[in-house]
């Protein structure tokens, strides 16, 4: 299997957030033509089903949506949507933990503050 | 157009040598299917049956809703792709190209000479005189575009190179978007072709030892690491098919459906938990009884 691909996750979920990340990072952007499934089995070199699932998910939500006999195509406020999801992640998967362990470890709401400019400063608190 | 394959109770004997021993399965219509096995398991004398070179003495063999035995409809629908093919062993490719529309109606002509080119086959030779590659290029050139509605390749790549591969894979890929057929591959090949199989069938000792969707086996394989007696005490009732240890740590495969919240409790318990591929399934699911 392709070794782009973490273990701990099935893989057609990360197919669907790489597919994510490149229209975050504007790699492909709101109306222009997503790969093809084809395309994005030979190049993870994961078989179709899978592929087809991740991709799926996504049309469900809005984010590409099919032309019939042309393909698949990123949907206008795909990126906007998909930020805002991703906000709410960020909520849930680093800043709740966040702020429980700094409650464990008796980390003031400003000593916090103060980690958060030093990171993001580059430098090693 | 594709065609299903339906077999019940199929038993072949060489001599007193059971070959195959009561196979049943089904395989469906318009997908890529993986027949994996060992060595001598099986695979060639049952993709011969299907592809109607012998009459099932025992059991069924049915396609596409008929008995494929003498069945000129069903055999005219089917390539079997091997390397030795030796039907043309004299003939310019030219001209063997040009004739193959006799008894393929389905055959494109011009696709089957814009891939000999990438395979760069050379067209004014005789088959005798090309490399062992460049044959089983041909042969699957040939079958490719022949778009029978049932195409076995048998180990059809031998001898070809990685890039004279990857492009083999890639047509099987693009030409089953255009023309949708049932596919079967046997290979051992596994780790390099296994994306392309929708449906894994093995065959091991002469019967099916699983028969299940890509997905399915994919889920359905676990790899475990950890401290070693914690991942003993995790996998004990589990079906365990390969282990390693590397000092304290303990790496084992088990293959079976892992809910979600025993997923759960081997994180709790400090254990790592991954996929495997089919090639790691097949390698120890099909070794047992050997020294691991």
């Amino acid at each position: 299997m392709s070794t782009q691909f973490r273990s701990d996750k099935p893989i057609f979920i990360q197919v669907r957030e790489q597919i994510e990340d490149q229209i975050v990072n504007d790699q492909l952007k709101e109306g222009e033509q997503a790969p093809s499934t084809n395309q994005l089995v030979q190049f993870y070199k994961i078989n179709h089903a899978t592929i087809s699932k991740g991709v799926t998910q996504l049309v469900d939500e809005g984010i590409l949506y099919k032309k019939r006999g042309v393909g698949m195509f990123v949907a206008e406020g795909a990126k906007q949507k998909l930020v805002q999801k991703r906000k709410q992640a960020f909520m849930d998967d680093y800043v709740i933990g966040l702020v429980q362990e700094a409650e464990k470890l008796r980390i003031s709401e400003n000593e916090i503050i103060e980690l958060i400019k030093k990171a993001g400063k580059g430098d090693k608190a | 157009m594709s065609y299903s394959i339906e077999v019940s109770d199929l038993t072949v004997y060489y001599k007193n040598f059971k070959a195959l021993d009561q196979l049943n399965f089904k395989l469906s219509p318009g997908k890529v299917h993986g027949i994996l096995g060992r060595n001598g398991a099986g695979k060639t004398t049952l993709l011969m049956y299907l592809a109607s070179f012998h009459k099932a003495k025992h059991g069924t063999i049915v396609i596409d809703g008929e008995d494929p035995f003498e069945n000129e409809r069903i055999i005219q629908g089917t390539s079997f792709i091997y390397e030795k093919d030796n039907t043309y062993h004299y003939d310019k490719i030219d001209k063997i190209i040009k004739s193959i529309h006799y008894f393929r109606p389905h055959f494109d002509e011009a696709y089957a000479r814009d891939l000999a080119k990438r395979f760069k086959i050379p067209m004014k030779k005789s088959v005798d005189q090309l490399s062992r590659g460049q044959s089983s290029a041909l042969q699957i050139t040939i079958g490719l575009a022949s778009r029978t509605p049932l195409t076995i390749f048998d180990e059809a790549y031998l001898g070809m190179d990685a890039p004279a591969r990857e492009l083999f894979y890639k047509e099987i890929l693009l030409e089953q978007e255009r023309y949708p057929r049932t596919i079967l591959f046997s290979t051992h090949l596994v780790s390099e072709m296994e994306y392309l199989f929708d449906e894994v069938l093995i065959i091991d000792n002469g019967k099916v030892l699983l028969q299940e969707t890509n997905e399915q086996l994919l889920e359905k394989g676990h790899s475990i690491t950890g401290p070693k007696e914690n991942v003993e005490a995790f996998t004990k009732t589990l079906k365990v098919i390969h282990e390693e240890m590397l000092g304290r740590t303990k790496s084992v495969m088990v293959y079976g459906h892992l809910p979600e919240q025993e997923q759960r409790k081997a994180v709790e318990l400090g254990l790592e938990i991954g996929t495997l591929s089919i090639n790691n399934l097949f390698i120890h699911l099909t070794r047992e009884g050997e020294e691991a």
